[in-house]
């Protein structure tokens, strides 16, 4: 990590970010020459941002995005995505690369090539005749499209894509599973039943204590408008009894 | 009347104790080489002892929030019986304590119907009813009994 930092810092201190830095310098030792602390403490602030954001390992590295896990339904279509993220504008010879790898075997098979600003889908593996490429390359997307799912499908797809210069970085994995229908998810109805029973509790308690409220509000103005102060002098009369253990009885 | 009081709280703990044990402990069904619950499948077969979590069904995952809710509802009259014991007026019953602990009865009873008549999807027919299992059918007369005391007792001062 500091060989990052410091590579980067050598790599990218352009001419423009000099200048900026020794702008916000001077305005902040002016500004503390002349007493005003706001202003200091605000380019201060602005130039510990400057440093910091200049000083991320900005590494040429590319960043490859696939979901992790795809659930689908046999005899469906499954979209799997791939963009990436990469510092530098979208080149025309980005390339993009899906392979796919069976559960269970060793070896992975290439299934789609982007290149040179077209696409070249399977015509000879397992996915001949049902793969179709929907991405958008000039937007950084590189997704496929499998029809007519199978068994036979269940497996890991890696999408590996590059952007000329950034060509270093990991391809992702997305794993493909096919089911006959499609689970729910452990804890789903569990929760939900829960959550709807307990709503409802409240939802009662809020309600019943709402109409307490407002029966007795106009309880209260009705009797302030009637009787003016004299219905207050017969409430102070109820007194609290000291609690002692509390008896109980049974009576149908 | 002291014995009374303590009479209905025990008889309350009792219930939630048998509720708790009922949910948790992994007895529903048992067999000599494995037992399941609401939660896991754990069996001993192949020497170890491993569990695996249920396959998630429809039905099971009603029967475990029924019994999560029976508990929360038999705490929640339990607190409001102590609530209750201090702020009640003189001659007044335990209607909402009573009516949490029937509700609590009532979420044991429809989950232990579920289990039972959704179990012959799960269950080997090899596979018979473990004490977990019967603590559940037993828990919900001892709640309701519970319950309904509440509901007749009333507050002396």
């Amino acid at each position: 990590m500091p060989l990052d930092l410091t590579h980067s810092l050598h790599s990218q201190v352009s001419p423009s970010l000099f200048l900026s830095l020794v702008l916000l310098v001077s305005a902040l030792s002016q500004a503390a020459r002349r007493g005003r602390q706001t202003e200091a403490m605000l380019t201060l602030l602005v130039l510990t941002a400057v440093v910091l954001l200049s000083a991320a390992p900005r590494s040429d590295a590319i960043v490859v995005y696939t979901g992790w896990e795809r659930h689908a339904l046999v005899g469906s279509d499954v979209r799997l995505s791939c963009s990436f993220f990469s510092w530098r504008w979208t080149s025309e010879d980005v390339t993009f690369s899906w392979s796919y790898r069976p559960d269970g075997a060793k070896d992975s098979i290439s299934i789609f090539h982007y290149t040179g600003g077209a696409p070249y889908v399977d015509n000879k593996g397992p996915f001949r005749d049902r793969l179709e490429f929907v991405g958008n390359p000039a937007r950084r997307d590189g997704s496929i499209l499998i029809r007519n799912l199978d068994f036979s499908d269940n497996g890991t797809f890696t999408c590996d894509a590059k952007n000329p210069p950034d060509i270093v970085g990991r391809p992702s994995s997305v794993r493909l599973l096919v089911f006959e229908k499609v689970p729910i998810q452990a804890g789903v109805i569990t929760g939900a039943i829960i959550g709807v029973v307990l709503g409802l509790l409240i939802l009662v308690v809020a309600i019943y204590y709402l109409m307490r409220f407002l029966v007795a509000r106009r309880v209260f103005s009705l009797s302030m408008s009637k009787h003016g102060k004299k219905g207050k002098g017969k409430e102070g009369s109820q007194q609290r009894q000291k609690p002692k253990v509390p008896l109980v009885y049974l009576s149908f | 009347m002291l014995i009374l009081l303590c009479g209905i709280i025990f008889l309350h703990v009792a219930a939630l104790a048998l509720l708790f044990v009922s949910t948790i402990v992994s007895a529903w069904t048992v067999s000599p080489t494995s037992s399941a619950d609401l939660w896991v499948n754990c069996s001993s077969a192949n020497g170890g002892y491993n569990c695996d979590t249920l396959e998630t069904g429809v039905w099971i995952q009603a029967v475990q929030a029924l019994m999560i809710l029976s508990i929360i509802f038999s705490f929640l009259s339990l607190f409001l019986f102590f609530c209750q014991l201090f702020t009640l007026q003189k001659g007044g019953r335990f209607f909402l304590t009573g009516a949490f602990q029937i509700l609590a009865s009532l979420f044991v009873m429809s989950g232990a119907i579920i289990y039972t008549v959704m179990s012959p999807e799960w269950v080997p027919p090899t596979e018979s009813f473990g004490f977990a299992y019967i603590l559940a059918w037993v828990a919900f007369p001892l709640a309701f009994i519970s319950g309904l005391i509440y509901v007749i007792l009333r507050k002396r001062e």
